[in-house]
């Protein structure tokens, strides 16, 4: 991150005379968001200027849409986890209301030690796309939820990191309670959540003060709070009067205008426009599409498919995997990546686009894995290394560090005599008490690393038992 | 040498029979010698002795940029330059010296222009006499200074004339011999009332035509850059430098014309001049009617065709203008709080006082009315009422022009102001909007209908003070103005030399 005030144009610092240009890329990406949100685009879109006075607002106005933004009347549809084992989710519909573009502010820091305010203009004038969505929510879990299916959908279209503690993406929340059959009450605005967790949290709290301030004979004042360290929404300051944001036209951008196929000849500039239906070719299978899909091509469950899309580039892999392996086995090769390959990444923080183990060596793995070549034991162990970056090849690593599995009948039951002799009290207890075999297979995978093919073992142990 | 245009230094400079610095020098001289009339506020004669030894030498290698190569000109102080300070003539802006240079600036300097200063004008251009300035009032030169009559004695002290305004000392430093042009902004009428107050030539070009980027704004969708000149072949030169498409200016197009070089020989036979029926308002001094009529019957004995056209809604547009004008005022002027530039007051209290005392202090009285207006105008309740109004009567003004010229007329001839002049005593009587009233009445609407208009000096009024008429265009046809500007130009012969005459004595009896 750069140092404060590091990164501030002319205009940015609303210098006198500087005069605001249309980012292409901006609009770009409020069509491409508008598209994958399945929005209505307004091919005309006007910009406005919203008024406050404020330290980190430079110009006094933060120019945004408001008559007529680029997009509106969209939806997103997913589903709702809500915490419980096994859950299946339910299939919920948020309604966009729309999508504007505007610039963002600087940043405030109160110092109130000093009495001093610092102002860090570097985030002023970046470009920002608001969604505004209607009042289709009615709980934190709701929200959370939306909130992430919205983070994934607009990873994968790449118009925006998603990332929620740096700020590039932000939750402004209105919140407000009602009894049944009553129209909708006074609400609140929570400014500037930062995760997902603060989305339920800070709703949820919102929910029980509004609940206990009506229940208790009060009412709710329309204000804007924010979310303080201890989770509880508090009155923000300055922000309590009711602001007339005195909005006008923008007179220093013309109005914006996007193509389709059939107009864009009659644009002024056709290289310079934008062209929705161009656009429209280049988006990427959305996060729900890909789900949809996945369980329908490979016969997972849909929960399968939602942990392998919002886990960033799992569902990529896991088809790459599935299309490379020897034994087209779907079962084995999604464990594989939900259970080992996705321990191993969380256990170092990683993700996938930051593994260092290329793709190559992780089928050499689970093609191993398949064949019985290796246990799921040091298969794990073997992908570990491999994290841990052992350069060796997996046939290497396997053959030096003694990992290939135990699997010709003849060795295992050398191996179980083994057992039986060292153990031979224990052989005595198995004709009263048959559990005894698994303590025996313990020993026996605990002599051999884990190498020995349980199966195997255990079949050929039952039959030297019952001799 | 001052006397002079454009054309004539560039051909003697090419000549090699005058310097650029020679001209230079002569300019600031002129400058000094006529420092009572207030016309210049910051100077910048170091840079401009460079760059006029600079120009010396692209001329004697033969690789003049243009033909402005080595001629100096003034930039009102509303044009940000770098590094040289740019106060709007206001106390707000009174240290402020901008890291970037306005793009007609620039253009300028890039063709060689050398630049000799800034010039005085009202506070944010908010005025239309070149009085309210930190810096004072700039004089205008004729009959410079002037000794009232009361009851047919002299008054006491001297009074004098006022240079009209905003861009009243680039008016007057051009009128003057100080520089050969000058740049001003036009939003109400800006450049065209001080050079017609001033004898000189000041051209509004089309909204769009030249770029705003580094003009600090008025307001934004009326402001022009634009120029003025002793003639209009100069002032055709100076834009033809400061025209075309600016990326940094998304409100600028491209330029539709490849040079606005005039040819000398122009006809107007077959030219249909339009006259404004409703322009024949009560308060139209009889000199000026009188001038405009014979302009009028010029046009028509040279073959022109002369009509009388109607503009109906020319009595709103004043109206319409003040309600725009003070919303977008209040808008542009909220980045004045004292946090990252201009005047911040002492006071410490808390964030808000700290704005409102840091506005308060760096405003004049004129500024802070037209915010207060302007953010009533805006306020949700009043919006549809007032600004939304005021913005349909602007597209109705709009389409008494386009109506006009769809019509077959090429230009509309009009006086530029209602009188030839008022002295400061006159003008100072009569609160800021009554004088902006009174003296944008013939202007402003064509900054509503973005069209180019251009004020010519024609005749000296009885009393010996310029009168200028106003020629108006449709959009992108500048170069149609300034050629039926300069064929009426060369009828009218403007006895300018007066002036000449009286300045040079100014100088001696220093």
């Amino acid at each position: 991150m750069a140092p404060p005030n590091q990164l501030v144009s002319y205009f940015d610092a609303a210098l006198p005379g500087t005069l605001p240009v249309l980012n292409k890329s901006c609009v770009e990406a409020g069509v491409l968001t508008a598209l994958a949100l399945s929005c209505k685009i307004n091919h005309k879109s006007l910009f406005d200027r919203k008024h406050y006075f404020y330290a980190d607002l430079p110009a006094g106005y933060q120019i945004t849409q408001q008559r007529k933004p680029i997009a509106t009347d969209g939806h997103l549809t997913f589903n709702i986890y809500e915490g419980k084992k096994k859950d299946q989710g339910r299939c919920h519909r948020v309604n966009i209301k729309q999508i504007q573009l505007e610039q963002d502010s600087g940043k405030s820091l109160h110092d109130d030690i000093n009495q001093e305010t610092l102002v860090d203009l570097n985030r002023a004038g970046v470009g920002l796309m608001e969604l505004v969505t209607e009042p289709d929510m009615t709980s934190g879990a709701e929200a959370a939820s939306f909130v992430q299916e919205l983070q994934s959908v607009l990873q994968t279209i790449g118009t925006c990191d998603g990332k929620m503690a740096e700020g590039s993406l932000r939750v402004d929340a209105n919140i407000s309670v009602n009894k049944p059959g009553d129209p909708p009450g006074v609400r609140t605005e929570v400014k500037n959540i930062n995760s997902i967790r603060f989305v339920k949290n800070a709703i949820e709290f919102e929910i029980q003060r509004q609940i206990e301030l009506l229940e208790g004979g009060g009412s709710v004042v329309m204000e804007t709070r924010s979310l303080d360290d201890s989770g509880k929404t508090v009155p923000m300051r300055d922000k309590e009067v009711v602001l007339d944001y005195r909005f006008m036209p923008e007179p220093n951008l013309p109005p914006l205008i996007v193509y389709n196929d059939d107009t864009i000849k009659s644009a002024p500039n056709p290289e310079k426009a934008v062209n929705i239906d161009d656009i429209k070719r280049r988006i990427p299978e959305l996060p729900e599409q890909k789900r949809q899909r996945l369980t329908s091509d490979y016969g997972i469950s849909y929960s399968n498919a939602t942990v392998l899309v919002n886990e960033e580039g799992l569902a990529d892999l896991f088809e790459e995997l599935y299309s490379k392996v020897a034994t087209k086995d779907v079962k084995s090769v999604i464990n594989w990546c939900l259970i080992d390959l996705l321990q191993c990444l969380h256990d170092r923080n990683m993700t996938i686009p930051t593994s260092p183990v290329p793709v190559s060596r992780l089928v050499d793995v689970l093609n191993y894995l398949q064949s019985g070549h290796l246990s799921a034991k040091s298969a794990l162990k073997l992908l570990n290394m491999l994290f841990d970056k052992d350069s060796r090849s997996v046939s290497e690593i396997m053959s030096q560090e003694d990992l290939q599995q135990i699997n010709s009948p003849e060795e295992v039951m050398k191996l179980c005599e083994e057992v039986m002799d060292e153990e031979s009290d224990m052989v005595e207890l198995y004709q009263t008490n048959k559990k005894v075999i698994n303590r025996l297979m313990g020993s026996i995978q605990k002599k051999t690393k884990g190498r020995v093919d349980p199966k195997m073992a255990r079949k050929i142990m039952e039959d030297l038992l019952e001799r | 040498m001052l006397r002079l245009s454009i054309k004539e230094l560039a051909n003697q400079l090419q000549l090699g029979k005058i310097s650029s610095a020679e001209l230079c020098k002569k300019c600031q001289d002129r400058v000094q010698a006529l420092e009572k009339l207030n016309a210049i506020v910051t100077t910048t004669f170091e840079d401009a002795d460079q760059k006029s030894q600079q120009s010396d030498r692209y001329i004697c290698d033969g690789k003049a940029r243009h033909s402005l190569e080595g001629i100096p000109f003034a930039a009102k102080d509303t044009f940000c330059t770098k590094g040289v300070r740019t106060s709007c003539a206001s106390k707000m802006l009174q240290d402020y010296f901008p890291p970037y240079t306005a793009t007609v600036v620039e253009k300028l300097q890039r063709c060689g222009a050398v630049l000799l200063g800034k010039t005085n004008m009202d506070e944010y251009a908010m005025g239309a006499g070149a009085i309210d300035s930190i810096f004072g009032p700039t004089r205008n030169p004729w009959k410079y200074p002037y000794q009232s009559l009361h009851d047919g004695k002299k008054v006491k002290g001297h009074d004098w004339f006022i240079s009209g305004g905003s861009s009243g000392g680039s008016a007057v430093a051009v009128a003057t011999g100080m520089v050969m042009g000058s740049l001003g902004s036009d939003t109400g009428g800006s450049i065209r009332i001080p050079a017609c107050f001033s004898g000189v030539v000041g051209l509004k070009p089309t909204y769009g035509l030249c770029s705003r980027l580094g003009l600090i704004p008025l307001v934004n969708s009326l402001d022009v850059p634009g120029v003025l000149a002793r003639t209009v072949d100069d002032t055709a030169v100076l834009l033809d430098a400061i025209s075309g498409e600016d990326l940094m200016d998304s409100t600028s197009v491209p330029d539709p014309c490849d040079s606005y070089i005039l040819p000398d020989e122009i006809e107007v036979k077959g030219l249909t001049v339009g006259i404004p029926k409703e322009y024949h308002s009560p308060g139209l001094q009889k000199d000026i009617l009188h001038v405009w009529s014979r302009a009028a019957d010029i046009f028509e004995n040279a073959g022109a065709k002369v009509v009388p056209v109607s503009l109906p809604h020319t009595q709103y547009s004043i109206a319409c203008y003040s309600v725009l004008c003070a919303a977008e005022v209040a808008s542009n002027m909220a980045r004045y709080d004292g946090i990252e530039f201009g005047h911040r007051s002492k006071t410490d209290s808390s964030t808000e006082a700290l704005f409102a005392e840091s506005r308060h202090e760096g405003f004049n009285e004129v500024v802070r009315g037209r915010i207060f207006a302007g953010n009533f105008f805006t306020l949700r309740r009043n919006y549809q009422e007032f600004f939304q109004h005021a913005q349909k009567v602007r597209r109705l003004v709009t389409d008494d022009f386009s109506k006009v010229f769809n019509n077959g007329v090429d230009v509309l001839l009009t006086p530029t102001t209602i009188c030839d002049g008022m002295t400061y005593e006159e003008f100072n009587s009569m609160d800021s909007r009554t004088q902006c009233e009174k003296l944008d009445v013939y202007t402003q609407s064509s900054n509503l209908a973005g069209v180019p208009a251009l004020s010519l000096p024609i005749d000296l009024s009885s009393r010996g003070l310029p009168i200028g008429l106003q020629l108006i265009a449709s959009c992108f046809n500048d170069k149609k103005l300034l050629m039926v500007a300069k064929w009426l130009e060369q009828q009218v012969n403007f006895p300018r030399h007066r002036l000449d005459e009286e300045i040079e004595e100014l100088e001696k009896k220093r």
